[in-house]
């Protein structure tokens, strides 16, 4: 057992005024297990003198009530199953700090088995310590965490060629290993900052230069960390916000998110990706205490958590991805990535996932497993499946489009993870990005909706009628049916129940189940539109987001009616014995008894149903269909 | 110019509204100390004013006086919807832990009960990564079984701020807002800030409560200290660990394992 020199040699003053104080910078510490990293750790601490009061005694003690000599590892391996069986399970931190910054440390496990709890430490890191072993040189485990802290997007990296004591400090076999290490990881594009023969159990060459390696003439360990540069926020690049969520704060709607990138001022026009509205930036909010005083910003930085109002009432989700106008994130439904895979279950063509970028989830499916890389030698091959802690190049797919960057433009909307059940099961970093169509270009239309609107005397657009149940939407839009399609009109009618038992019958009451039963709505409302029919649509919407949806998919053709009639009367008709059903508690979340409606601000037109005849409130209906919907220029 | 405050504040903010976005319903745990206050703090900046879901006090009867008080002055002062139920006693606690554990043990069934009773599905709680060393393995959002327990072995990827947040049934979530703070940290934000703290973390007679927690396992340390910036100069000389005081801990090699495991905070 060699005999552990537990001499200080402080390079760090710690009483020097403010040095504890601003970020500490975060480094991650990895390589195959055994290779020495927990000692190393608890090296840099006792050399920095960064441990805490008692800690060595009480490794001591630990170590000692095992059997073993001196286990520096002991420090940072805090379970027991760590301790009993001499292996890092989990990703730790702690902090040290030198003569230059403080800095926290992640360790990372080594084992195989762990490879997910090493990508959870160093996706947290600003640069690298990767330990190799100088008399095993690189093994499976050191390729492979330096392959990921590739993707992982760790771009400073130091090498500590450990145990050089046990090669007995010889400076040509220390060559040999330096030049391999250099040599493999130029080859998967990291180019190493240094390659520092150290002993972490001697302390050899980690903050104080060894005479047992005289022939060396580079950097400490620590000064080679400490000429490592923090990772710098995107403030430059194009602004880049994905919404969170959005709260309702008395009469106003605000949207929150972090700006990835970028700058917000107010005033900025702001789109929201993939729908494509554009807003503009009313006001920055905050709650800054109780006794703040200085004026709200009105400015908000790459980094910062923010909070704002728009100047209009568009349809924002959580999801939407925030940028200036000009500046817009590609939209692709097709998209090339490079991935690592932790799940258990193996990866495998045909899979069906969530993918997650930013904030915006979405199914997708793979497409193809283009790559299926061997990190040892570097071969990439084609494979229908990838086994967990795999490194692959993948195609996927998904049926809506998503809103994104490629990873070496704008690398913080260019990255998502893919999620399978509860658990993150991969990460991913965006090569290329398509937007393609079921591999079909769109074909231009062989009949335009001119000559449609031409050959059927009128226009085709959709009269989209939004009001309680029993406010008679259904009635009026039979009654309007029948008479138009009397008059010669091509007409239709999409009533929502109907609906239900067909197109949508997969679908519950959910929040998110009533908005894609409003979103396949009016996608079929649209197709008819388009094929120059007179769509009247029959649907509850109870919420102007689900209006504001239909709007937005539609587009210019959308008109939207209310159809209206107090709760009382409605619920006299209850034509369907609904509101008797939800009275007594039968069904959950029925609109005007126990969920709301949002009466539309400014409805196209707007029927009161108590008041007027049927026969009155259906001319409404029927006169302004034929005078505003029907008639006039056909916009394509 | 953006200071390591201010970049700590904004993740911390991210998080809570990742959580409150994504699991409901949700409780907050307020012990009544510092951290948890500034993250109560956080939770106001993050909402916009008002914290949106319950706080949680699980008393155990055993708190300071002063941290009594303070806890009836801020729950009106900051208009929070307390839930302050008593813990179960100890002797529903496992007996094979040692006595100081026992103590502690009150706490997690306080948690549990909270969860039958109100059914939350997210507990956010002001654990840091440099208290202890089994905290620092902690995820940001770490699921439990019902029951509390901590499936430490296995727990899941968590990279580049996307938090896995959907639950299968019985199990709940842990987010830990504060995970990446420090002690220092947390008295320079308290600084900042002006966030009000119990009057015993500050110095009298030459002790003070560097950690809180309650009467007869918890002990002050020697410490001049009576302002923040005076704590503040104090940590950054420190050599001794936050915890010292907090005879749970310290009970055998593993006494506070055991109890995170078995789900306390």
């Amino acid at each position: 057992m060699t005999v552990v020199d537990l001499a200080i040699h402080p390079k760090a003053d710690l009483s020097r005024p403010g040095l504890q104080r601003g970020r500490a910078f975060p480094i991650v510490i990895v390589g195959h297990v055994d290779h020495g990293k927990s000692t190393l750790v608890g090296r840099l601490l006792h050399d920095t003198d960064s441990l805490p009061a008692g800690k060595l005694e009480q490794i001591k003690a630990v170590s000692e009530k095992r059997g073993l000599g001196f286990e520096w590892s002991f420090l940072l391996d805090a379970l027991q199953v760590e301790r009993d069986q001499g292996i890092t399970v989990d990703t730790t931190q702690i902090w040290f700090t030198t003569s230059a910054r403080r800095y926290v440390i992640i360790d990372a496990p080594g084992h195989k088995e762990f490879l997910k709890n090493m990508v959870t430490g160093a996706a947290q890191a600003d640069a690298a310590i990767l330990v190799v072993d100088a008399a095993q040189g690189l093994a499976e485990q050191t390729k492979r965490h330096a392959y990921l802290l590739h993707l992982l997007g760790i771009r400073q990296v130091a090498v500590a060629i450990n145990k050089i004591d046990l090669i007995d400090n010889d400076a040509a076999r220390f060559h040999a290993v330096a030049e391999a290490v250099r040599g493999y990881l130029a080859d998967i594009g990291i180019e190493v900052a240094a390659l520092v023969p150290v002993s972490a159990r001697q302390g050899d060459n980690i903050a104080q230069r060894s005479a047992a390696t005289a022939w060396y003439r580079g950097p400490t360990l620590i000064d080679a960390l400490d000429a490592f540069t923090p990772r710098a926020l995107a403030l430059e690049q194009p602004l880049r916000l994905p919404v969170q969520d959005l709260y309702r704060i008395g009469e106003r709607r605000v949207v929150v998110g972090r700006i990835e990138s970028g700058r917000l001022k107010v005033g900025d026009r702001v789109r929201f990706a993939p729908m494509g509205r554009e807003a503009t930036v009313a006001s920055l909010e905050a709650w800054r205490g109780p006794a703040a005083t200085n004026a709200p910003s009105t400015e908000a930085i790459a980094g910062d958590s923010v909070a704002f109002t728009l100047d209009e009432d568009v349809f924002v989700e959580r999801g939407a991805l925030i940028s200036l106008p000009d500046q817009k994130p590609r939209e692709a439904n097709r998209i090339t990535a490079r991935l690592f895979w932790l799940d258990r279950e193996p990866l495998r063509q045909g899979d069906r996932l969530t993918l997650k970028i930013g904030t915006a989830e979405r199914e997708v499916e793979v497409e193809a497993i283009t790559e299926s890389l061997d990190v040892e030698s570097l071969d990439a091959r084609p494979a229908n499946e990838i086994e967990r802690n795999g490194v692959a190049r993948v195609v996927l797919r998904s049926r809506r489009p998503l809103a994104l960057d490629l990873y070496d433009e704008l690398p913080r909307t260019g990255r998502g993870v893919l999620i399978r059940g509860p658990q993150i099961a991969g990460g991913l970093v965006i090569e290329q990005a398509q937007s393609v169509t079921n591999n079909i270009v769109a074909v231009s239309q062989s009949v335009t909706a001119a000559d449609r609107a031409r050959a059927n005397g009128h226009r085709g657009g959709v009269a989209w009628l939004t009001g309680l149940s029993g406010a008679g939407k259904s009635t009026l839009a039979m009654a309007a049916q029948r008479e138009l399609f009397n008059r010669g009109r091509q007409v239709v009618v999409l009533d929502g129940d109907n609906l239900r038992h067909g197109l949508n019958r997969d679908l519950g009451f959910s929040a998110a189940d009533r908005l894609e039963n409003i979103r396949r709505i009016a996608e079929v409302a649209k197709l008819m539109a388009n094929a120059g029919q007179i769509v009247i649509v029959s649907a509850i919407s109870p919420l102007k987001r689900h209006r504001d949806l239909a709007r937005s998919i539609i587009g210019a053709d959308f008109h939207e009616i209310h159809v209206h009639a107090d709760l009382a009367t409605c619920e006299s008709r209850d034509p369907k014995g609904l509101y008797e059903r939800a009275r007594a508690g039968k069904i959950a979340e029925f609109t005007g008894i126990s969920a709301p409606y949002e009466i539309p601000a400014q409805p196209a037109l707007a029927i009161d149903t108590a008041t007027l005849p049927l026969q009155d409130a259906g001319s409404l209906l029927i006169n302004y269909i034929e005078d505003r919907l029907a008639s006039g220029p056909v916009t394509t | 110019m953006r200071d390591d405050l201010d970049a700590l504040e904004a993740q911390s903010i991210y998080i809570l509204r990742e959580a409150y976005s994504r699991i409901k319903p949700l409780a907050m745990l307020w012990s009544l100390g510092k951290d948890s206050n500034v993250m109560i703090w956080l939770a106001k900046k993050a909402f916009l004013g008002k914290v949106p879901f319950p706080v949680a006090h699980l008393d155990t009867g055993l708190e300071f006086p002063e941290t009594y008080a303070f806890r009836d002055r801020y729950a009106k002062e900051w208009d929070l919807e307390l839930i302050a139920d008593d813990c179960p006693p100890l002797e529903a606690t496992d007996p094979s832990l040692p006595h100081n554990s026992r103590i502690a043990a009150r706490k997690t069934l306080g948690l549990r009960q909270a969860i039958d009773r109100y059914g939350f599905k997210g507990i956010i709680a002001g654990i840091r990564r440099d208290e202890q060393a089994t905290r620092a393995k902690e995820r940001v959002f770490s699921p439990r079984a019902d029951d509390g327990a901590w499936d430490f072995r296995d727990q899941p990827p968590e990279l580049w701020d996307h938090f896995a947040a959907s639950l299968p049934p019985g199990v709940h979530m842990r987010i830990h807002p504060l995970l990446h703070w420090t002690e220092l940290d947390i008295w320079r934000y308290i600084q900042r800030e002006g966030i009000p703290v119990v009057p015993l973390y500050f110095a009298k007679n030459g002790k003070r409560y560097r950690s809180l927690g309650e009467v007869g396992i918890t002990f002050p340390i020697d410490s001049n200290a009576a302002t923040i910036a005076e704590i503040i100069d104090e940590l950054e000389a420190t050599r001794e660990p936050e915890r010292a005081g907090r005879a749970m801990d310290h009970d055998s090699e593993d006494a506070f394992e055991r109890l995170r495991v078995a789900g306390y905070m």
